[in-house]
């Protein structure tokens, strides 16, 4: 058998000494665009940190299609949220998504002809190629995430993991973002996404991940997006409205 | 008048111009990274923090060797940022507050150890005092050479490992991520301004080669969007500025070349931050006036539109 793209056993973090995640056990199926939803606080992106070994876990073992994450770091591609850096960079938007291939140079090499051809390719895949020459601070939020999305594609990996890619993007980015998951998923690639829009999950994800601490429920959508395990997610923070339970999603 | 050509004919001057010359390019490249990752205090806290491991590399040895300076100091640097993190992780002090109590015990410490030195009378100790402030007419053939192996050291680890440190510098998460050993990288970047603080304590002093490591980079954003470029400006400011700096000092009138040197630099940074091409306060204000004086122009043909519909009706 084919080793899972992902998978994660006995996993927890925490902030100082208060447990942000607890005993996560997950299996990931290879080929799946996965959810990651859960009320503010419930360690939707520190699972993809600790996985990616970007904050230190208490313990915690993960493998990446059967190996430790140091052997398989090609094949894995990272979108962080875009609050995460400063774009006032002196750099533009080609620049950025050449970075992607940084991890396929190695030392002292410089990008060349070829990541340039990479990266323009993966611009255009998200839109952007008009954009190359831009300098980053110079684009709106939207076309930012495009360019982490590009970036990413450029890593050519196997497995990704988005972190909030929909937040605070514009409608025609959220339909790009979109696009690029189901190429991704048409290419037999995994991609993981922390997501908190309740009302597009059905719309965007073959699988769901309900996290808050622990892991609430894990599996295909239509089995795990219920009203019973979201109340158990979100607790008292979510009501839920109208006759059809899932029609109307209110969070408070 | 002083002229350049009486500047250039004094072969001691000719070295000091090379030295500070030579500290302003080191000091600018290393600089900028340090800039655009968020730590330009971090170029101060770790020329203060050098004082005290100069003093006692000096106490230990009895040498004015600048080998041993740059270890001792290295290992008070190494002490500081270890302190600093220490402070932000186990307790609840900030970032700012941990570097400013460092910087000051530091710099105090070193303060106690070179009035000790001063008063020890080993008879070695002179040109121990100028380390404070500098005093670049004291370099001699044999200090600019090692300026000048330092500032090559810089410039090429700065050269060598341009796309690792860019991508350290804009985004540390994913550069962790494709696997770049980070922490080593961070070390490495911090172990390299210590290099530079070192290199510039006979020329400018502790107190202000941070000023030479940040300014340069300050000013040279202003003028580019493309890391590359900045880079080399920011080395060619600093170059400027120990021109400019020596210059001033040797034209006769007796100011120390150090301070003159920042002050140099400062006016650099003036002037960046009023003309610079987009960024500057001028281009911004010429860009504004022009989108005004546009939007002026459009509403006014648009108001001439409807009032000649509405004529026509």
């Amino acid at each position: 058998m084919k080793p899972s793209p992902l998978t994660i056993r006995n996993l927890s973090v925490a902030y100082r000494k208060k447990p942000v995640l607890r005993d996560i056990e997950f299996e990931a199926p290879e080929g799946k665009l996965i959810g990651i939803v859960g009320p503010n606080g419930a360690g939707k992106s520190t699972l993809i940190k600790a996985t990616l070994g970007l904050i230190p876990r208490l313990c915690g073992e993960v493998s990446i299609y059967g190996e430790p994450y140091a052997r398989q770091r090609r094949r894995v591609g990272y979108v962080p949220q875009r609050e995460s850096v400063d774009w006032d960079f002196p750099t533009n938007a080609l620049d950025v998504v050449m970075m992607g291939r940084y991890g396929h140079l190695g030392w002292f090499r410089r990008p060349g002809r070829k990541e340039r051809a990479i990266a323009m390719e993966c611009l255009d895949k998200v839109g952007m190629s008009a954009y190359a020459d831009r300098q980053i601070s110079q684009l709106s939020g939207g076309q930012q995430q495009r360019i982490f999305l590009a970036r990413a594609l450029a890593q050519d990996a196997d497995l990704y993991f988005m972190d909030e890619p929909f937040v605070g993007v514009d409608a025609a980015t959220e339909k790009a973002i979109v696009a690029l998951l189901g190429e991704l998923k048409e290419q037999g690639k995994t991609v993981l996404v922390v997501h908190h829009d309740l009302a597009t999950v059905e719309e965007y994800f073959d699988w769901l991940m309900l996290l808050n601490e622990t892991i609430v429920a894990f599996g295909p959508v239509e089995r795990t997006f219920t009203p019973e395990h979201l109340q158990t997610a979100y607790g008292g923070k979510l009501t839920l409205l109208g006759r059809d339970e899932r029609s109307a999603l209110i969070l408070g | 008048m002083f002229d350049w050509l009486q500047l250039l004919s004094d072969p001691n001057a000719r070295w000091i111009l090379l030295g500070s010359m030579l500290l302003g390019i080191g000091g600018g490249v290393i600089g900028s990274f340090a800039y655009l990752r968020k730590q330009a205090l971090m170029g101060d806290a770790l020329s203060h923090a050098a004082l005290p491991g100069v003093c006692i590399a000096f106490m230990l040895s009895g040498s004015k060797s600048i080998g041993l300076f740059l270890i001792g100091a290295a290992v008070a640097g190494v002490a500081a940022t270890y302190g600093i993190g220490f402070m932000t992780r186990h307790s609840r002090i900030k970032p700012d507050a941990a570097l400013a109590i460092v910087l000051s015990v530091f710099f105090g410490l070193g303060i106690v150890l070179l009035t000790r030195i001063q008063h020890s009378g080993s008879g070695n100790q002179s040109g121990l005092d100028k380390f404070l402030f500098g005093q670049a007419a004291s370099m001699v053939r044999s200090d600019v050479i090692t300026m000048a192996v330092i500032s090559a050291v810089l410039i090429g680890a700065c050269a060598l490992l341009f796309k690792e440190f860019k991508l350290l510098s804009f985004d540390p998460g994913f550069a962790r991520g494709v696997g770049y050993p980070t922490v080593l990288l961070d070390q490495l970047v911090m172990l390299l301004l210590v290099v530079a603080v070192v290199a510039g304590i006979q020329a400018v002093g502790v107190v202000l080669m941070a000023a030479l490591l940040i300014t340069p980079a300050v000013s040279a954003r202003y003028w580019t969007e493309k890391l590359g470029v900045m880079v080399v400006l920011s080395g060619l400011f600093g170059a400027l500025s120990g021109i400019a700096g020596t210059w001033i000092s040797a034209s006769g009138n007796n100011l120390p070349t150090g301070p003159l040197t920042v002050l140099a630099c400062t006016a650099i940074f003036g002037i960046s931050v009023v003309a610079a091409p987009k960024r500057g306060i001028v281009a911004k204000r010429v860009i504004r006036a022009m989108a005004r004086s546009r939007l002026a122009r459009e509403s006014e043909t648009e108001r001439l539109r409807t009032e000649r519909g509405e004529q026509a009706l």
